[in-house]
């Protein structure tokens, strides 16, 4: 990480971080694949991470999560150390993932898939309003969940994670493979749920997506955070940009 | 009094309820191993000794304590299933991430230490446990006589399956348990405590085959070996409707029951191997089974 990048992503956060990530190393197995994470999230950002395939992007989540359970290093909530936690107990903690493979459940239907996930604090969304967000789910309540077409279950798979009280949302990739409309939809509701007072972590490959949606942007690369770009500096930095994400 | 190709129907009638009492038993007990499957990935084979000591459990406490029928009905399912629970949480949670294999070995073993110890201490010959006399007796139907407890036997076995059916397939609580079988990780992710689920799925399957066994006491003599023999004809009843279907592992259950009662009719001698017949047949057109999801 070259010495610039590290003081604007130091100052960048500010002091009261949401999630503090530090020295963050995780493994599948034997295999060594996190070598270094480093980045915060404020109450109310929603922040990025971009990076090429393979890069590290959904392995981070997993470790902040949990479920990447061989890991290292930090990783705060509120304050509160979670690296020796299991995933059950950090979901308590407010965090919430909707994962790169959506994970719908096919022997659930559409509500049942909805209201898995159980309360872990006041101040989710009501099932009204997650509807009124997603009309669509309401309509086809009683469809088997895998049934939906692949916007609806990536609506879906966001739409389960509101209702919890959760207020830090990890959202890896929800645009990845739909079309342009829905893409859009997807931007939408996410400034939505800024709006709302959610903080969101959000992975993606298509950074023009993620430069109408957040406030900043991690890079990350061979398991490290290599940069932080500001959302309104992006622009100058396309260059930059494009020599990480190699395209 | 009509007569089908030549079988007079009391003789019809009388084989097709001793096929549905043996499918109550084939249905109660490959739940319980489906149930197990689906969320534990294990195949338990000490499922019959399971049912095995069911049966002993209602009759110690009759003998012993004098405890009646209707209290082993409730009590034993309880004090069965909680064998269950200490066996997951002692052994067969060490061997989840292992494969299947490892699980089926460790049950078989268990299976033949407790019907070791059963038979050590009260030998192979079978004890008698009493029909309640609020179900002694029976009814002329006509054209059979019914046996009040036989016909009790179903009903209370269609009851517990269709109320396990019921609690899997249209509860929140199903709704757990059929998530954590598909994606066990993601379930925890959401805050569900997966391990205490799986502890109680097992605990829950392990009482359903004490519950058969108090069912079986009073019509097979309580005996050490009731479940070893019972068990090989409920894991084919399992292969044939699929591991792991709810719904599969009940209607094969009672049908079996019923195809075996009518092939003792028809063809007696086949009676004993049908349902290993149709297994074979089954596995060489639907691996999966009947009812299975997926190869
Ligand atoms: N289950 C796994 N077992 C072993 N290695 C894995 C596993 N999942 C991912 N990896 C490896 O870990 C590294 C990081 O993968 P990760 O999925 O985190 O990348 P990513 O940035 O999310 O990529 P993509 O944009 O393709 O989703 C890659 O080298 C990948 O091959
Ligand atoms: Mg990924």
């Amino acid at each position: 990480m070259t010495e610039a990048a590290t003081m604007t992503h130091s100052t960048a956060a500010g002091g009261d971080a949401l999630l503090r990530i530090e020295g963050l190393q995780g493994w599948y197995g034997e295999s060594h694949v996190l070598h270094g994470i480093d980045f915060e999230v404020r109450e109310g950002e929603v922040v990025t991470l971009l990076g090429r395939n393979g890069a590290g992007k959904t392995s981070t989540l997993l470790a902040i999560m949990g479920i990447l359970s061989k890991r290292k290093g930090s990783v705060t909530m509120r304050g509160a150390e979670t690296i020796q936690m299991e995933p059950r107990h950090i979901a308590k903690l407010g965090i919430a993932l909707c994962p790169e493979e959506r994970g719908i459940f096919s022997s659930l239907n559409v509500e049942e898939n909805l209201m898995l996930p159980p309360k872990i604090a006041d101040g989710g969304l009501s099932v009204e309003r997650i509807y009124e967000l997603f009309p669509n789910l309401l309509e086809r309540k009683r469809s088997q969940g895998t049934k939906l077409s692949g916007g609806e279950q990536q609506m879906l798979a966001i739409a389960r994670i509101l209702r919890t009280g959760a207020k830090l949302l990890l959202l890896d990739e929800p645009t990845e493979g739909l079309a342009p409309v829905i893409v859009q939809q997807i931007g939408a509701t996410i400034r939505q749920l800024k709006q709302e007072g959610f903080t969101i972590v959000l992975v993606e490959q298509n950074f023009r997506f993620a430069a109408s949606v957040a406030d900043r942007h991690y890079v990350v690369d061979q398991g490290r955070v290599v940069d932080m770009i500001p959302n309104a500096e992006l622009d100058a930095n396309i260059d930059k940009l494009h020599a990480y994400l190699g395209v | 009094m009509f007569e089908l190709l030549g079988i007079p129907p009391q003789v019809l009638m009388g084989q097709l309820l001793l096929g549905l009492i043996n499918g109550s038993f084939y249905a109660v007990l490959s739940l319980g191993l489906a149930v197990i499957f689906g969320l534990l990935n294990i195949i338990n084979f000490s499922h019959g000794a399971q049912y095995m000591l069911g049966a002993f459990v209602a009759w110690m406490l009759l003998e012993y304590l004098g405890i009646n029928y209707w209290w082993a009905l409730l009590i034993v399912p309880i004090v069965v299933g909680a064998t269950g629970v200490v066996l997951e949480k002692l052994a067969l949670r060490r061997l989840y991430h292992l494969d299947h294999l490892y699980g089926l070995l460790l049950t078989f073993g268990v299976a033949l230490i407790i019907q070791g110890l059963f038979r050590n201490y009260y030998g192979i010959s079978g004890l008698p446990y009493n029909i309640p006399s609020q179900l002694s007796g029976g009814q002329n139907l006509g054209f059979m006589f019914l046996p009040n407890y036989r016909g009790w036997v179903v009903v209370a076995s269609v009851i517990v399956c269709f109320g396990t059916w019921f609690v899997i397939e249209k509860t929140r609580l199903g709704a757990y348990l059929r998530a954590a079988t598909e994606n066990p990780t993601l379930v925890g992710a959401f805050g569900i405590n997966v391990p205490l689920m799986i502890m109680l799925t097992y605990g829950f399957g392990v009482a359903l085959a004490g519950f058969a066994g108090v069912l079986a006491a009073p019509i097979y003599s309580v005996n050490p070996n009731m479940g070893a023999d019972l068990i090989i004809v409920v894991f084919a009843v399992v292969v044939i409707g699929g591991m792991g279907s709810i719904m599969g592992a009940i209607v094969t259950g009672f049908g079996l029951g019923v195809i075996e009662g009518l092939t003792k009719v028809f063809y007696p001698a086949g009676s004993a191997v049908v349902i290993f017949v149709i297994m074979a047949i089954v596995l060489m057109i639907k691996p999966e089974g009947l009812f299975g999801r997926n190869a």
